[in-house]
C-alpha cells in the first residue's frame, strides 16, 4: 500500500513525497488533507495534500520535521510504505473561479498553498503570490509558484532572500499601495497566519487561513481539533481546515496547539536515546 | 429439576492492584468453576434466557455441555448464533437480557451466563488451534459492503459470509473493532481478544479493508458502481457531545471520545514508548454516568490520577452504567458527585483547566426518560479543583455517510431511519445498525441489528435475482 514513490529533499528539513494512494487520489481536491501513521506504535498526524495525480494513483506531501513522525518519516526513502494513511479528509477548498487573489504561504505552509493557486490559475484567476521562510535556503516551491501566478514576491526572516522580514509586512506593503485583491489565502505556522490575518483585518479583505491543530482521528469523533470560529466551536477536521481568518479566536487556536509540546520533546528525547544518542 | 452446582464468582484483580496496570480486572473462571457454575442451570424446557439475549444463543444447550466438560462442543453452540462470544461474554448487560430472564434469579442469583460464555470463548482460542470451520455454503458469487467494523459491521459481515457472500468491511480507523478498539479499555477487554474475534470473521472469508473513510474516501455511491449490491451501514455513533458551557475548550478538557481513543487504540498509557501523548493531571473529573464515563474515570485512575471523580447530575439510582461497573469504579476509588451539573469549566491565564464550577441539582418530576428530572438548587455554586475535565455525556451518530449519501433520511438527532425489522434504510439495497441507528447503546443490541440486516440483506438479494 502507500508506497513512497518520489522523494524530493526541499531544504534540509522540508521533504517532498509522491505516495500511491490511489483511492484518496481519485477523490482528493485542494483544501484536504491526509492522517498517517509510520509504525505499529505510532501517532496519527494530519498532512495536506500537496498534489494529487489521479491516474498515475499517488498524491504528494509536504512536511518539516518537526517531531518524531516527521523525522520517521524523513528517513523512509523511494520503496519504503506508510503504514496508515487515510483521506481525503476534510473540506475541499472553495476556491473563487475568477478575480484576483493573493496566495500567501510561510515556511512549509507553501506547500498546501500550491495546490490551490494551481487550480484557481488553471480557471483562470490572478492570481499573486507571496512566499516566505526563515530563510534563503529554506524557501520551497518557489518555481512551482512561478508557474501558476502572475507575480511572486518573497519575504525571508533573516533577509537572505526578498523582503527582509515577514510575509505580513509584504501583504501589507501591497494593500497600502492600493493593490486590489478579491481574496487572501493565508497558510504556514499558526503565527504568520494570524499576523496576516490582522494585516488584512483593517482592509476588510476576505482571508482565508488553513488550520492545522492536533488531530486525532480526523473524522468528527474525537474533537481534539475543536477551535472556535465567530464564537462557535468548529471541528476542523470536518468543517474545516479552511476557516475565515478574521473569525478565528486565535489567543485559543494558538494556546491549544501547544497542549502537548512537553511530550512531543518527550518522544523526540526518547527516540534519539533509543538509538543511543541519549544526552548525558 | 433442581440445581446442583452454583454462582461462582469470578477471580478478579485486587482494586489497589489493578488500578496500576491496564490488564484485565475479571481474570476468567478454570474449567472446575465453569463446570460447577454450568450445573447450576436447571435446563428449563422453555428457557427464558434465550427470549433475552438479542442473538438468541442456545443457553441452556452450551451450559449442558460445560457441565459434561465438553468445552468444544459448548464453543461450537455458541457460534452458530454469536460470532463474537468472547466479547459479549466480557461486556453484554447479561442483567438486563438473559440472567435478566433466568428462572433461578426470580428467587435466588440466576445462573452467571455471561461468565459461561467468556469461559468457552477463552478456553477455544486457547485450546482449538483451529478455529471451529464453519459450515460449508455455496459461495452466491454477490458481493455486498459493509460499512464499519465494530460490532454490528462484524456480526453483519460474517452472518453474510457464512450465507455465501463476499463480504468487505471498510474501516476507518487504522484497526479493525470500531468501539471495541477505541472506546471499550483494555482491562474491561483486551485488544487481544477482539483481534481474535476479527480474525475469526476473516476466517470466513471477509476482507476488511482498513483506512477508508465512506463518505471521503469512496462513497455508497461508487460502492455500487463497483458492483456491491447490497450495503450495511454500521458507522456507529462517533460525534461526541459538549455541554455548551463556558471554558470547554480550555486545554485540559476532552470528550470521552478523545480521552478513550489516545487512551486505547493509540496506547497513550504507555507513552513515550507509543508516540501518542495524554495529560491526564492530578485531578480528574468526568462528567456523565454510563458506561462510557465509567470507563473514562477508571482509565484516568490507571494513567496516574491522584483523584477521580464522576460528576453526575442526577442520583445513584439514575445512573444509566451497568451496576457492576459502577461497583467496580467504587472499589477503585472513584469519588461520586451524584445530583451535581457542571456550569462553567474554570482556567488559569496560561488557559489551562484548574477547577470545575457546579451547581447542585434536586429531583423534580419524571421527565419523557421517566427518571426524576434534575432541577438545579437556585445559589447552590461551588468549584472543584480539577486539572482536567472529561465530557462523556453520550454521542450521537457520524453525519459524513449520510451527508454523502443521496436518499439516505436521518433522524432530527441524526440516527438514520430504518424499517426496524430489517433495518432497511430509505434507500433501496442500503441497510443499517447499531448506534449509527439507535445512537450510543450497547455491543449486544448492534450484534443483533447486524444479524437483522444480514438475513434481509439476504432475503433481498434472493429475491432480486428472482425477478
Amino acid at each position: 500500500m502507500f508506497t513512497i514513490e518520489a522523494k524530493r529533499v526541499l531544504t534540509p528539513v522540508t521533504k517532498l513525497i509522491v505516495v500511491q494512494a490511489p483511492m484518496v487520489a481519485r477523490k482528493a481536491r485542494p483544501g484536504q488533507f491526509v492522517i498517517l501513521r509510520c509504525t505499529e506504535s505510532g501517532e496519527r498526524i494530519p498532512l495536506t495534500i500537496a498534489d494529487y495525480d489521479r491516474e498515475k494513483g499517488t498524491i504528494t506531501l509536504v512536511y518539516q520535521e518537526v517531531g518524531k513522525t516527521t523525522r520517521l518519516l524523513g528517513r523512509m526513502g523511494v520503496g519504503d510504505a506508510i503504514l496508515d494513511l487515510v483521506g481525503p479528509l476534510g473540506m475541499p477548498a472553495e476556491l473563487p473561479r475568477e478575480g484576483r487573489v493573493l496566495c500567501v504561504g510561510g515556511g512549509v505552509g507553501v506547500a498546501p498553498v500550491y495546490p490551490k493557486a494551481k487550480a484557481m490559475h488553471e480557471m483562470g484567476v490572478d492570481v499573486v503570490s507571496i512566499i516566505g521562510a526563515r530563510s534563503a535556503d529554506l524557501l520551497i516551491l518557489e518555481e512551482e509558484m512561478r508557474a501558476v501566478s502572475t507575480a511572486v514576491y518573497v519575504a525571508t526572516d533573516d533577509g537572505s532572500r526578498g523582503h527582509h522580514g515577514f510575509v505580513s509586512d509584504v501583504i501589507k506593503q501591497l494593500l497600502e499601495r492600493g493593490e486590489q485583491f478579491d481574496e487572501i489565502i493565508a497558510v504556514g505556522p499558526i503565527l504568520m497566519m494570524r499576523a496576516c490575518v490582522e494585516v488584512t483585518r483593517p482592509y476588510g479583505v476576505k482571508t482565508w487561513v488553513s488550520m492545522n491543530p492536533i488531530m486525532v482521528d480526523g473524522t468528527g469523533m474525537c474533537g481534539a481539533c475543536r477551535l472556535s470560529v465567530d464564537g462557535k466551536t468548529k471541528f476542523c477536521c470536518v468543517d474545516g481546515p479552511m476557516f475565515d481568518g478574521h473569525a478565528v479566536d486565535w489567543a485559543e487556536a494558538v494556546r491549544r496547539s501547544r497542549i502537548y509540546l512537553e511530550e512531543e520533546k518527550i518522544a523526540v528525547d526518547h527516540m534519539n536515546c533509543a538509538e543511543g544518542g541519549c544526552r548525558p | 429439576m433442581t440445581s446442583k452446582g452454583s454462582r461462582v464468582e469470578m477471580p478478579r484483580q485486587a482494586p489497589k492492584e489493578r488500578i496500576k496496570n491496564f490488564y484485565e480486572v475479571a481474570l476468567g473462571y478454570t474449567p472446575e468453576m465453569a463446570m460447577e457454575t454450568a450445573r447450576y442451570c436447571i435446563q428449563c424446557k422453555k428457557p427464558g434466557c434465550v427470549k433475552g439475549c438479542p442473538v438468541n444463543v442456545k443457553i441452556p444447550e452450551f451450559i449442558e455441555k460445560i457441565a459434561e466438560g465438553d468445552f468444544a462442543a459448548a464453543s461450537r453452540i455458541v457460534k452458530e448464533t454469536n460470532s463474537l462470544p468472547a466479547i459479549c461474554g466480557r461486556v453484554c448487560p447479561q442483567e438486563e437480557q438473559c440472567e435478566k430472564y433466568c428462572v433461578l434469579g426470580k428467587k435466588g442469583e440466576p445462573v452467571a451466563i455471561g461468565r459461561l460464555e467468556r469461559f468457552v470463548a477463552d478456553w477455544e482460542a486457547e485450546n482449538m488451534k483451529i478455529d471451529t470451520p464453519p459450515e460449508p455454503v455455496h459461495p452466491t458469487g454477490k458481493k455486498v459492503a459493509v460499512v464499519g467494523s465494530g460490532p454490528a459491521g462484524l456480526t453483519c459481515a460474517g452472518d453474510l459470509a457464512k450465507m455465501g457472500y463476499r463480504v468487505t468491511i471498510f474501516e476507518a480507523l487504522h484497526a479493525a473493532g470500531g468501539v471495541l478498539v477505541y472506546g471499550i479499555p483494555e482491562f474491561r477487554l483486551p485488544k487481544s481478544v477482539v483481534a481474535r474475534e476479527v480474525e475469526y470473521v476473516k476466517s470466513l472469508g471477509v476482507e476488511i479493508l482498513t483506512n477508508v473513510i465512506v463518505g471521503r474516501t469512496i462513497t455508497v455511491d461508487d460502492l455500487f458502481e463497483e458492483g456491491y449490491e447490497a450495503v450495511f451501514l454500521g458507522t456507529g455513533a462517533g460525534l461526541p457531545k459538549f455541554m455548551g458551557i463556558p471554558g470547554e475548550n480550555l486545554n485540559g478538557v476532552y470528550s470521552a471520545n478523545e480521552w478513550l481513543t489516545r487512551t486505547n487504540l493509540m496506547k497513550a498509557y504507555l507513552f513515550p514508548e507509543y508516540d501518542t501523548p495524554i495529560k491526564t493531571g492530578r485531578r480528574v473529573a468526568v462528567v456523565g454516568g454510563g458506561n462510557v464515563a465509567m470507563d473514562a474515570v477508571r482509565c484516568a485512575l490507571r494513567l496516574g490520577a491522584e483523584e477521580a471523580y464522576i460528576i453526575y447530575r442526577r442520583s445513584e439510582q439514575e445512573m444509566p452504567a451497568r451496576a457492576e461497573e459502577v461497583e467496580n469504579a467504587h472499589e477503585e476509588g472513584v469519588v461520586f458527585k451524584f445530583l451535581t451539573n457542571p456550569v462553567e469549566v474554570i482556567g488559569n491565564e496560561a488557559g489551562w483547566v484548574t477547577g470545575l464550577k457546579c451547581i447542585k441539582m434536586e429531583l423534580g418530576e419524571p421527565d419523557a426518560s421517566g427518571r426524576r428530572r434534575p432541577v438545579p438548587v437556585q445559589g447552590s455554586e461551588f468549584v472543584i479543583p480539577v486539572d482536567t475535565v472529561v465530557m462523556a455525556l453520550g454521542t450521537s451518530p457520524n453525519p459524513i455517510v449520510s451527508q454523502t449519501t443521496p436518499g439516505l433520511r436521518i433522524h432530527d438527532w441524526g440516527g438514520l431511519i430504518v424499517e426496524e425489522q430489517t433495518g432497511l434504510t430509505t434507500r433501496e439495497g442500503v441497510y443499517a445498525g447499531g448506534d449509527a441507528v439507535t445512537g450510543s447503546a450497547t455491543v449486544i443490541l448492534a450484534m443483533g441489528a447486524g444479524k437483522t440486516a444480514a438475513s434481509a440483506i439476504h432475503r433481498y438479494l434472493t429475491e432480486k435475482q428472482g425477478r
